[in-house]
């Protein structure tokens, strides 16, 4: 076990060290002068060469990314060319927006999921089955670009129940804030329903077929307990996995559903700097969300191995 | 060739099939065997439907320039935003430009990428999966580190940066989907070739002397070809979805070429999707059809090439 855990806490390391020295050439090959922007009508000679030095931007590769990732650790991400904002602080403004859309829209996945998948696996292939398989399937073709402008023409153009675009802060009061974050979280908890519905009732399926459950039925106990005490539990670890999965990829996937509803969350704000060639900012977020992909994954991963004592044993 | 000669992988299908008893020859013979397929087998009509649906709307695309359809981008001010009519067949929008010729237009560039790449990586990452998988050893492991350092990299976040420095056209955008998908595609091939590597009929015709390249082309591709396929469909729906999204921030094909994400878009700014919601709902309609279409194919596929599922 303990072998396991080091083996990809190494792996975590090497794979983070790659997406840094990427991260950096990746941005350090961005279109564009960021000068041109910073320096505007003092744009000299002399004033370039004291803005390169000043920025670093006239040593070697190699140093620029020595300098960048030992400030990297130190906690300093940099900050933008053009607002003088740091990364860290952008990010922090960023980061809640996500957390909130993530959160919600994951408990709108698993709320709806889990019971119908649970209500699927006790019959298979009978007609709730059936209607619920192929509902979620349909579910698989409606990508945010689609599912966005649609809710928003039925909630927001026609019912006028819920804003079509804009986040609240907490601050604005909790009902304003759940209200402008509900759409957004629905359409990213479309992607998710498929996905963990398909899993749980398939897993829920063998485990339903395994002795243990004939034993339990065998003893009296009720279809509801069966499902909810002995069965729920060996039957998710597929389904956490894939949470795991999801809940990485949102902080950087989520922008499509960010710039439809305009909410100043990690992606939106990443692709805002992309526009504006403001690379320091392009290059620290997108550190982060790589490497808080890769560590939810692993995290993910762990956590997996401690729940299920068949692993843990193995 | 004056008789078929059976490969050796119906010969050793014929010989697991004698222990396995009548259900089991039923599950082991090959697709091209003489004796007739049960009917539960069949691929179904919904598959067909979808083929035909699907094989419709490429023609429609790839004929688009000869079809007797308006300019999509010919803006014609006398008939704004227009509902549906015996003119525009699904009205036009708010600078009067057709949507049908729009849509089939704009389904150019999806349809174009989401082929196009996936063919690529089916193409790049099977021969390497194919390879990793039967070799093992450093090829296995070389192939195995890179995928995994690709695929641990957010691919919406590496397509948008990369292509900022590199510039948008549309075979740009075909190869940095493929270097996407290739990866994916590769682990695929490789886990179902190693799932094939070590059985019965590989190990049969290794000992009948069969050479290397007669193994990965006879013995292990057929096999390995039918949950590539299903999975590079999935792929394929995936590429027109990751292209939509682009496209909906600006971020594809430069405008004013239509796409169906930029048709969604301008359906959804200045206010569009209360004056003439038509215009951002036709596109989704037909992105829509097209991804249930490939969903489906994809799904039919997978389980008429599983054996133990289609059984079930």
């Amino acid at each position: 076990m303990a072998r396991y855990v080091v083996t990809r806490l190494v792996q975590l390391l090497i794979i983070s060290f790659i997406i840094s020295v990427l991260t950096f050439l990746l941005v350090h090959l961005l279109p564009g002068d960021p000068s041109v922007a910073i320096l505007g009508p003092n744009d000299t000679p002399q004033a370039r060469k004291e803005l390169f030095a000043q920025l670093g931007l006239n040593k070697g590769l190699l140093q620029q990314y020595a300098t960048w990732i030992s400030n990297v650790f130190r906690g300093n991400l940099g900050q933008s060319f053009l607002t003088h904002q740091t990364v860290t602080n952008a990010l922090s403004v960023a980061f809640p927006i996500d957390l909130e859309l993530i959160v919600v829209s994951q408990v709108i996945a698993l709320l709806l999921a889990i019971p119908l998948a649970l209500a699927s696996a006790l019959r298979p292939n009978r007609l709730f089955d059936r209607s619920a398989t192929t509902s979620t399937f349909a579910l698989l073709s409606v990508p945010p670009f689609v599912a966005g402008p649609i809710l928003v023409l039925i909630f927001a153009v026609g019912l006028k129940a819920l804003p079509a675009t804009g986040f609240v802060r907490l601050s604005g009061g909790l009902g304003p804030n759940l209200k402008s974050a509900l759409l957004p979280s629905i359409v990213l908890a479309i992607g998710s329903i498929v996905v963990y519905y398909r899993l749980l009732r398939a897993d829920l399926i063998s485990t339903l077929q395994e002795d243990f459950v004939t034993m339990a039925r065998s003893k009296g106990l009720s279809t509801p307990y069966i499902l909810l005490r002995h069965a729920l539990r060996p039957s998710s670890f597929s389904l956490l996995a894939s949470a795991g999965l999801a809940i990485g990829s949102l902080f950087t996937g989520a922008f499509v559903v960010e710039a439809i509803f305009a909410m100043p969350g990690i992606g939106y704000q990443l692709v805002q700097a992309i526009y504006s060639n403001d690379y320091l900012m392009v290059q620290g977020m997108a550190l982060v969300a790589a490497i808080a992909f890769v560590v939810v994954n692993f995290v993910a991963d762990l956590a997996l191995t401690f729940l299920d004592p068949r692993v843990r044993r193995a | 060739m004056p008789e078929r000669v059976p490969t050796v992988s119906q010969l050793t299908a014929e010989l697991a099939a004698a222990d396995l008893g009548a259900e089991g020859a039923l599950a082991l013979a090959p697709q091209s065997a003489t004796r007739p397929r049960p009917a539960r087998r069949a691929l179904g009509v919904l598959f067909w439907v979808s083929a035909a649906w699907l094989g419709l709307m490429v023609l429609l695309a790839v004929l688009a320039p000869v079809l007797p359809l308006k300019a999509p981008n010919f803006q014609d001010y006398s008939v704004v935003n227009r509902g549906p009519s015996i003119h525009h067949l699904l009205g036009t929008d708010d600078l009067g430009r057709d949507l049908v010729s729009r849509i089939i237009f704009g389904s150019r560039p999806s349809l174009i990428i989401g082929f196009a790449s996936i063919s690529i990586g089916l193409v790049v990452g099977g021969v390497m999966g194919l390879l990793a998988g039967f070799r093992g050893g450093v090829v296995d492991g070389a192939f195995n580190a890179v995928s995994f350092v690709i695929l641990a990299f957010p691919a919406l976040l590496a397509i948008i940066v990369i292509e900022e420095f590199w510039g948008r056209s549309l075979l740009k955008l075909v190869i940095l989907f493929a270097f996407v998908a290739t990866p994916q595609l590769f682990r695929v091939m490789r886990a179902t070739t190693l799932s094939f590597a070590n059985r019965e009929f590989v190990v049969a015709a290794r000992a009948l002397g069969a050479t290397t390249r007669r193994i990965l082309l006879r013995e292990l591709l057929p096999n390995v070809i039918p949950a590539a396929l299903s999975f590079a469909l999935i792929g394929v729906a995936l590429a027109i979805v990751l292209e939509g999204s682009l496209a909906y921030l600006g971020l594809s094909i430069k405008l004013p070429t239509p796409s169906l994400g930029n048709i969604i878009n301008e359906g959804v700014n200045n206010n569009n999707l209360s004056t003439n919601p038509y215009i951002a709902l036709w596109p989704s309609v037909y992105i829509f059809l097209l991804l249930t279409t490939l969903n489906l194919m994809s799904d039919r596929l997978r389980s008429w090439f599983d054996v133990r599922e289609g059984r079930l």
